[in-house]
């Protein structure tokens, strides 16, 4: 009897102490190092979930570590927290960068200059997302309200960087789609010019 | 004792220290991340409430668990700069009705804030940029709730409430 209770206590103390270490590590690394997402939606088509929810959605690897002091390259996809409902993440491309001069998709076609601190993101497939560029949920059309968009209304300014969550580097499921994720901006969404890079350019000629 | 032995010895307790300190590093992030950190402000925006050079304690859980309220201040990022920190009090949450025209205007302008935002002020009206100048303020990128004044010691406990009766009285 006195031995099968020492076992017992034996274990307890095992798991205890295994859970201690263990609880702590995962949620740190998770916090600084690298996050598993799943991707919802279709208005990153093609470059994620190109099928819809047809063949399964897209599960990605999220680099926390190099966004640690918010710098990200133009032409990232990058997961951001939602300015609209701070539990939910969304994932877009980096179209532009503080200072960017760009020119808006959408309702009220202008440019405009990107503020300090923050950045602009948009998604891939323009028919069929609310980024960046949208006033309101006219682009939601019936036949897709099935592939629940997980994007919202934005402000008209672009995205604090103090939102940025992590940079999507890796697509890891389903098997056939495992690649690296490479930065890239189609051609028609580039900034038009960038303020302080030409700001400098000038007083050099000067 | 050879040279194998010594050396395996050395290895183990490399070993075992780096494991402790990743250990105890990881505890140390959840509870800065997830229960609370220390704050040491600068600053005249929020007098007299918080003087510069003033520590706090602002806990974690009410973001985490998204029950910041209204008069609560708060600790949060700055939306110019995600480097910066900005200590100031909640005034209206998302929905409500901000009165953006200062008290000598003749006509009042209204502003709502938007979903997922809330609208910061200082306690120091008139020495605080706040969302007066730079709008509401995504709820995503608050840190935590302050809570606990802990120096200078003659003024340790709990924060006054607002002294500047802006905060947006529930409208049913």
């Amino acid at each position: 009897m006195a031995q099968q209770a020492g076992a017992g206590r034996r274990y307890v103390r095992a798991f205890v102490s295994g859970f201690f270490v263990a609880v702590p590590v995962t949620v740190t690394v998770l916090d600084r190092f690298a996050y598993v997402a799943r991707v919802e939606g279709a208005s990153m088509q093609p470059s994620l979930n190109p099928e819809g929810n047809v063949t399964g959605s897209d599960v990605v690897l999220l680099n926390r570590w190099s966004v640690r002091n918010y710098q990200v390259r133009r032409g990232d996809i990058v997961s951001v927290l939602s300015p609209k409902n701070p539990q939910q993440k969304i994932i877009k491309r980096v179209i532009a960068l503080e200072g960017d001069f760009i020119k808006t998709l959408g309702y009220k076609n202008r440019y405009l200059k990107v503020p300090d601190g923050h950045f602009w993101i948009e998604g891939d497939h323009h028919g069929h997302s609310l980024d960046s560029n949208s006033f309101g949920p006219a682009l939601r059309t019936p036949w897709r309200a099935r592939c629940s968009v997980k994007c919202c209304v934005w402000c008209s300014h672009g995205v604090s960087l103090g939102l940025v969550h992590g940079r999507a580097s890796h697509i890891i499921w389903p098997p056939n789609r495992w690649q690296r994720i490479e930065p890239s901006i189609p051609p028609e969404r580039m900034p038009l010019l960038n303020w302080h890079a030409d700001a400098t350019e000038d007083e050099e000629k000067d | 004792m050879d040279c194998g032995d010594m050396f395996r010895r050395v290895l183990g307790k490399t070993l075992g220290f780096l494991g402790y300190t990743v250990q105890y590093g990881c505890i140390a992030h959840c509870a800065f991340e997830y229960i609370g950190e220390f704050v040491a402000c600068s600053g005249p925006s929020m007098e007299p409430t918080i003087t510069s050079h003033d520590v706090v304690f602002s806990e974690r859980l009410s973001r985490h668990l998204c029950r910041i309220e209204k008069g609560d201040i708060v600790i949060a990022k700055s939306p110019f700069d995600p480097h910066m920190n900005i200590c100031k009090r909640v005034i209206g949450l998302e929905g409500d009705k901000i009165c953006t025209s200062g008290p000598s205007d003749v006509f009042k302008t209204h502003q709502y804030v938007p979903k997922g935002h809330v609208w910061l002020e200082g306690d120091n009206l008139r020495n605080s940029t706040d969302s007066r100048s730079y709008g509401p303020v995504p709820y995503a990128l608050i840190r935590g709730r302050v809570c606990l004044k802990l120096w200078p010691p003659h003024n340790f406990g709990a924060l006054n409430q607002s002294p500047t009766g802006r905060i947006v009285k529930r409208s049913d």
